[in-house]
Order: C-alpha cells, then structure tokens, then sequence
C-alpha cells in the first residue's frame, strides 16, 4: 500500500502553488487571477499545516488561521477593487486594464 | 668761500621753483619780481665774492690752480674698455663744479649781465600777461647757464647745454597765443637738436677713448696721449679732429654759426629781454666757451681749427651783409650777434682762446646794451619794430638815445669803446697766424658792422619822425627799471675792453693786458706744440690802424647815406642795386632753401612713414589680424558651441532617453506581468539562498 509522507502533501502544495502563480501571471479574467491568488493562498496552508503535523507542533496550524484571515480579508478587498474598476470600465479582461501602462 | 659754488646755479632754480610751481599765480607781480632779480642778484653777489676769493688766492697768476668740487656722483658707471690706461676704467658721472679762470669770467659776465637784464625786464614785461610766468622761465635759464659754465665735466655741461636749450624755447614761444612764436620756439630747438646730435657722438668718441668726460681728468690724459689723438678714427679723420668737428656741430647748433643759425634771426620773436639775454649775451655764447674749455682737442687738430676759424669768419660775412638790408631792428640786431659770434670762432680756430672769450665779455655788454636799447625803442613806440616807421626818437628818448650810441660805437670797434679791444685782439690774431685771408675777411666785416649798426642808429633816431600821428604821441622815455641797466650796461660796454689792452697799444712799455694773463692756464700746455710767435710792434701797430680805418670806414659811409639823408638815403641805395639788395634782404633765401630741401624731405619721410604706419602696419597688420582672428575665433567658437557643446547636451539627452525607453517597456501595465516578474524573483532570491546555503 501507498504510504503517505509529508512529501506528498508538499508535493500538492507546490502542485497548487504553481497551478496558482500560473494563473496569477497568465489568466485574462480578473476573477480567475483574484481565484488563483486564492489557491497560491491555500497552498501555502496545506504546507504548514503538512509540516505542523510532521513536527507535532501547533504552530503551524496556528500560523496557517492567521494566513487563511489575511487571505480572507485580501479577497474582500481585492474584489472590492475589482468592483470599482469593473464599474469604471466595463469590463474584466486584464490585458485590457493598461492605465498604468508607460 | 668758494665752498658756497654750488649756491650760484641753485639760487635760480629755487627761485624759479617758487615762481613757477609753490607760489604760482598767489603773489603779485612785485613779488615775483622780486623773487627772480633778488635769484639772480644773491647769484651775481656771490659770484662777485667767489670771484674775489678765488684771484685773490695765493700764488702767482701762473700757478693758480682751479677749484673743483664734487657734489655726488649721479651715475656710477660701470668699467668699460678704452683706449688709454690699462684699458679698463670705471666711468662714473658727477655732478660738480669747477672754478678757474675761464668759469670766473663767464660767470662774472652771466650773472652781472643777467642780473641787469632781469631788472630791465620788470619795466618791459610790466604790462605783459604772463609776468609770472616770463620770470620763471628767465630763472630756469641762468640756472641752467651756470651749470653749464660750472659745470667741472662735459656731462654737467650738456645738462646745462640742453637746459638752456629747452628755456630758449620756452622763452622764445612765450607768446605762444599767436601762431609765429611757437613756431620759433621749435624750429631753435630742433635746429639746436641737430647740432647735438654732433655734440654727444663728441662725446662718445671721448668716453670710449678715455673713459672720462671730467675736464681734470680727461684733458690731463689727452695732452699725454698725443699719438692716439693723430691717430686715425673714423671717416677719415684723426681722433681729435673727430671729437673737435663733431664739438663743433653742436657749436654751430647753439651759437648759430654756419650752417645752423637760421633760428636765431626767427628767435627774435620772444619778447626783447629774451633776445638780450639768451640770443646775446649767454646761451649763444656757450658754444664758444665749449669750444674754448675743449682748447686742447683743437690744438690737436689743425684741421678742423682752420674749419672753425673759416666757418666763424665766413659766418661773419655772411652775416653783416644780411644786417645791411633788414628793417626790423630786432633783426639787424640778430644777424649781427650771428657776425660778431662768428668773430669769436675765428678767435678760437686761430688758436687765440683768449681773444675769443674777451670778445664774448666786452659782446655781452654792449650787444645786451643794443637789444635793451631797442626794446626801449620797441616800446616807446607801442610794439613798433619796423625801423622805417621811426626817426627822429632822439629827442624823445634821450637816455635810450646816448646808451645805444654807446652801444653802436662799441660794436663797430671804435677805440675807447670795449668793441675795439676785443676786436682788435682777434684779428691781430688772424693775421699773425698768416691767415691773410681770414683776416681780410674779418676786417671787411668790421667795416660792415659799423655800416649797417650805424644804419640802423641813423634810420631809427636821427631825420624826421616817420611814424603815425598816434605813435608819436605814446612816445615816451622808459622807467627807471628799464632805464637803468642800459646805463649800467653803456658803462660797461665802455669800461669792460680795459682789461685787455694789448701791449701794442702802449707801444709795448707796459703788459696790461690781465685779460690774456688771466685766462693763460685755461690753455692745456701739449707737448711738443710750438707757441706762438712774438711780432714786431710796427707790424701790430699797422693792423691796429687798418682796424679803426674800417671802422672809421664804415660809419663815414653810414653817415652819408643814413645819417644826412634818412630813409631817402636807403631809398637811393635800394634803387640802385636792387638785385643785391634784394638777394641781402631775404637773407640769401637760406630758409627757403632748407625748407625746399631738408624740411620737405623729413615732412615726405614722415609722411611716408605715417602712411606705412597707419595703412599697413594699423590697417593690414593689426587690424589684418584682428579681423582673422576674430573670424577664426567666433568661428571655433560657432562650432564648438554647436558640436561640442550642444552635442553633449543633447548626448546626454539621448542617453536618458534610451535608457528611459528601455525602462518604459517594464511598465507594459499589465498587471499579470507584474505578477509574473514578482514571482520569478521571488525564486530567483530562493534559489540563491539555497545557493549560498550550501556553500
């Protein structure tokens, strides 16, 4: 029988992470790189708490509620603007959103 | 007493200081006066008491030594190589004066003369602008004067030589309003200037032959080197006879001898005191003395002796017959100072030195006494010169009248007066040496003199009056400031030829003549030179008889044609040799002459060299210059602004700008771009941890 080590649940988080930084830098929708920003934030969560179980330890449990309200509270916000932006312009193609372009 | 020399040339010059520069334009005009004649008077009262001393000093006429004195040295030369001693010397230059018999009596004669002269002219200038001024200039001249008789080297010579010089300019040009004066002015400096350009290569022949111009010194080395003397020089001539001819040329310039005395006759247009003073009885005169205090460069050369002698007799001929023809009587008075100087010459280049200066002492006299005279005349009549407008003044001016007679009978070398002596001495000289020719010369001049003094003497005080009827009423005798010097000067002009009566004239019973005695040690003795010869008295007493014939001569011609029939008689005389006299009256064309030539040639030379100066060296080169170089700079300047500087300006322009165009492509604004750079440097720095981690 398969036996399941830490690795590969560091392997799924580095999987995840890089399924999300993909889509970060490569996704046209807003929201789908507002999602993948989600997921690189769910990674890092499965890592901590992978490692908190390896040590025994609380900590990265602990860690990982604090990383999981941030990313909470950076969902809001960025969606936030993302509403804004959306109201001002029409529309949630990113490769469309050059005002900062120069 | 004879410590206190230096005061005599000083006096003046303070006086002139204080005239012209501390109390300028603050004093009256009695003041200043009295600065300038109380100058001149302390100097001829000390002269008068050094002289004293100075004969009076213990020995025998024979041996009395000269006093010299040293004020300091004012250029302490270097050594240079000559051609006596060892070969090397240090020339240096001092200013210091000497006193021997010759400076006694050109002293006694400047400042007593001059004194006179100086009171005379507060009467005359009386009226003048500028009196203050006029007495200033009249100091600076008797102390520059005295330097020159004094003066113990011909370096203190020259200095007074060209002070003179320049006072005779200023005094000639003083009314320097008018155009004519100043034109004077210059035209005897820079005649006078000519002449020392002859006078200092005199000099430079003597420095660099014997390193030394004291007269001590220098004349003491030339008597014992009288082979060098003979020696061949330059041009052909022997080294005396350079340094003699080219003393000379300057003589020529400031005595106005042949052919440089064509300023003396224009100098007449300084006011008439100034002619007294400087164109009589002094500064014309120094170029005899020099000549005289050089007596042994000329005993060692014959040949320009008989040059000196020949141009001072053909000058006096010359002269006197120019004085027979002039209407100005200032004129006649000038040519006839540039005749008797001549006469002086003569006296020097025979080798009678002693001749010469007591014809300069009795001159000074009665030719100061004749220009006074018609400075009273000129200004009695209200600044009349012109001797056709007079006549008749006897009776108006009775002291003027019997000083002037006095005066004209010295001149024309009547016996009694000093003229005669004088005179006589001079061609009895000439004709001693064997020089039938000079002598003739002299004694035709001696007639002429008294011919055309007496001219001018019957034209302007005898016949009737001939001049406006208000000329006639402004006619009035001169003040006692005026008056009295021509009294002092009639006696002297009487009284100053007894100090030389020749032996002859007593029949050789007694030897009077102290003049002669008194001025035998100024002859610097060369050895191996012969003296002259004694003459029978006969012969001497022929020439004594020959002399007052021509005078006599002269004025009987004078009388018959002037005397008894005034300005009808020089009518007559003009009608019938109308070519002569009108050759006499424009004086030879001489000015003309010079004028056509050497005048017109320096102005095209000048003009010339202007005309070079202002077109091609101004216009061409300097300007040339200028212009190419403000082309070729403005040029430089244009490119270098344009490439260099501007190219910098807009390089680095172009840099920022590549690097910025670089830069801006970073920011696409595509936010996912960002991103995506975030991220791979986020491995990148993960990398290089781990990287360094292991190391």
């Amino acid at each position: 029988m398969l036996e399941i080590t830490t690795n590969h649940y560091l392997v799924l988080s580095f999987v995840l992470f890089a399924i999300g930084i993909f889509g970060v830098a490569a996704r046209k929708n807003m929201i789908t790189v507002l999602m993948s920003i989600e997921l690189i934030l769910n990674s890092v969560n499965i890592n901590l708490v992978a490692f908190s179980y390896q040590h025994g330890n609380l900590t990265g449990q602990i860690f990982s509620i604090f990383t999981i309200t941030v990313a909470a509270g950076e969902a809001a916000v960025g969606l936030g603007i993302l509403i804004a932006y959306f109201r001002l312009r029409e529309t949630t193609a990113l490769d469309q959103a050059r005002d900062l372009k120069g | 007493m004879k410590e206190l020399l230096w005061l005599i040339p000083l006096l003046p010059f303070v006086g002139a200081l204080l005239n012209g520069v501390l109390l300028r334009g603050r004093v009256s005009k009695g003041v200043a006066a009295g600065i300038a004649c109380g100058a001149v008077g302390l100097a001829a009262l000390l002269s008068l008491g050094i002289i004293g001393d100075y004969l009076m000093s213990t020995g025998g006429q024979a041996h009395r030594t000269p006093f010299e004195m040293d004020l300091y040295t004012w250029m302490p030369g270097g050594a240079i190589h000559t051609a006596v001693g060892t070969g090397v010397q240090n020339f240096s230059v001092s200013m210091g004066f000497l006193l021997d018999a010759l400076s006694c009596v050109m002293l006694f004669v400047v400042t007593f003369v001059g004194f006179w002269i100086h009171v005379y002219s507060v009467g005359y200038m009386a009226h003048e602008d500028g009196f203050q001024r006029f007495f200033t200039y009249l100091n600076l001249f008797m102390g520059a004067m005295l330097l020159l008789i004094l003066g113990n080297s011909y370096a203190v010579l020259f200095v007074g030589w060209e002070g003179v010089g320049l006072c005779s300019y200023l005094l000639i040009g003083f009314y320097y309003k008018e155009e004519f004066p100043p034109y004077a002015g210059r035209k005897a400096f820079i005649t006078n200037r000519v002449g020392d350009f002859g006078f200092v290569l005199g000099l430079f022949a003597l420095i660099a032959n014997f390193g030394t111009l004291k007269y001590t010194e220098l004349f003491t080395k030339i008597a014992a080197n009288r082979p060098l003397m003979e020696s061949h020089y330059h041009l052909g001539l022997t080294l005396a006879s350079f340094i003699a001819l080219a003393l000379f040329i300057g003589a020529t310039g400031k005595s106005a001898q042949i052919p440089l005395f064509v300023w003396l006759p224009d100098a007449m247009a300084g006011p008439t005191p100034v002619s007294a003073l400087i164109h009589a009885a002094t500064m014309v005169t120094a170029g005899v003395y020099m000549v005289v205090r050089s007596n042994v460069i000329y005993q060692l050369s014959p040949n320009v002796s008989s040059v000196v002698a020949i141009v001072g007799a053909a000058t006096a001929l010359f002269a006197g017959t120019i004085g027979l023809a002039q209407y100005d009587i200032k004129k006649v008075l000038a040519y006839s100072t540039v005749s008797q100087l001549g006469y002086m010459f003569l006296a020097a280049g025979v080798g009678a030195y002693s001749a010469a200066i007591f014809h300069v002492m009795t001159h000074a006299f009665f030719k100061a006494l004749l220009f006074l005279g018609s400075g009273s005349v000129i200004h009695a009549m209200g600044g009349e010169q012109d001797m056709r407008k007079m006549g008749g003044l006897k009776k108006y001016l009775p002291v003027t009248y019997w000083t002037f007679l006095v005066g004209t009978l010295a001149i024309a070398g009547v016996p009694l007066f000093a003229g005669f002596f004088s005179k006589d001495q001079i061609l009895g000289a000439a004709a001693g040496h064997g020089n039938w020719m000079l002598y003739a010369m002299g004694l035709l001049t001696a007639a002429l003199t008294a011919c055309y003094m007496f001219r001018a003497f019957f034209l302007t005080f005898h016949g009737k009056f001939r001049g406006t009827h208000d000329q006639e009423h402004h006619l009035h005798e001169s003040p006692p400031s005026m008056a009295w010097p021509l009294r002092v000067l009639a006696v002297g002009a009487i009284v100053a030829g007894y100090v030389g009566i020749p032996a002859a004239m007593t029949f050789k019973t007694l030897d009077i003549n102290y003049f002669d005695r008194l001025l035998h040690n100024v002859l610097v003795e060369v050895p191996g030179l012969e003296n002259p010869e004694e003459h029978a008295l006969s012969f001497e007493l022929m020439l004594i008889v020959a002399s007052i014939a021509a005078a006599g001569l002269g004025i009987l011609i004078g009388w018959r044609i002037w005397g008894k029939r005034g300005l009808e008689g020089e009518r007559a005389v003009v009608e019938r040799f109308p070519g002569v006299h009108r050759v006499l009256e424009n004086k030879y064309y001489v000015d003309e002459f010079y004028d056509a030539t050497v005048i017109s040639g320096f102005w095209a030379t000048a003009r010339g060299l202007f005309r070079f100066d202002a077109g091609f060296i101004d216009g061409f080169l300097v300007n040339g210059t200028r212009n190419v170089f403000v082309y070729a700079f403005s040029l430089g300047s244009s490119l270098f602004d344009k490439y260099i500087v501007d190219g910098l300006v807009n390089g680095v322009g172009r840099i920022l700008d590549g690097f910025s165009r670089g830069f801006r492509r970073l920011q696409t604004g595509y936010v996912a771009n960002y991103a995506l750079v975030l991220a791979m440097g986020m491995f990148a720095l993960i990398c290089v941890y781990m990287v360094l981690r292991r190391g």
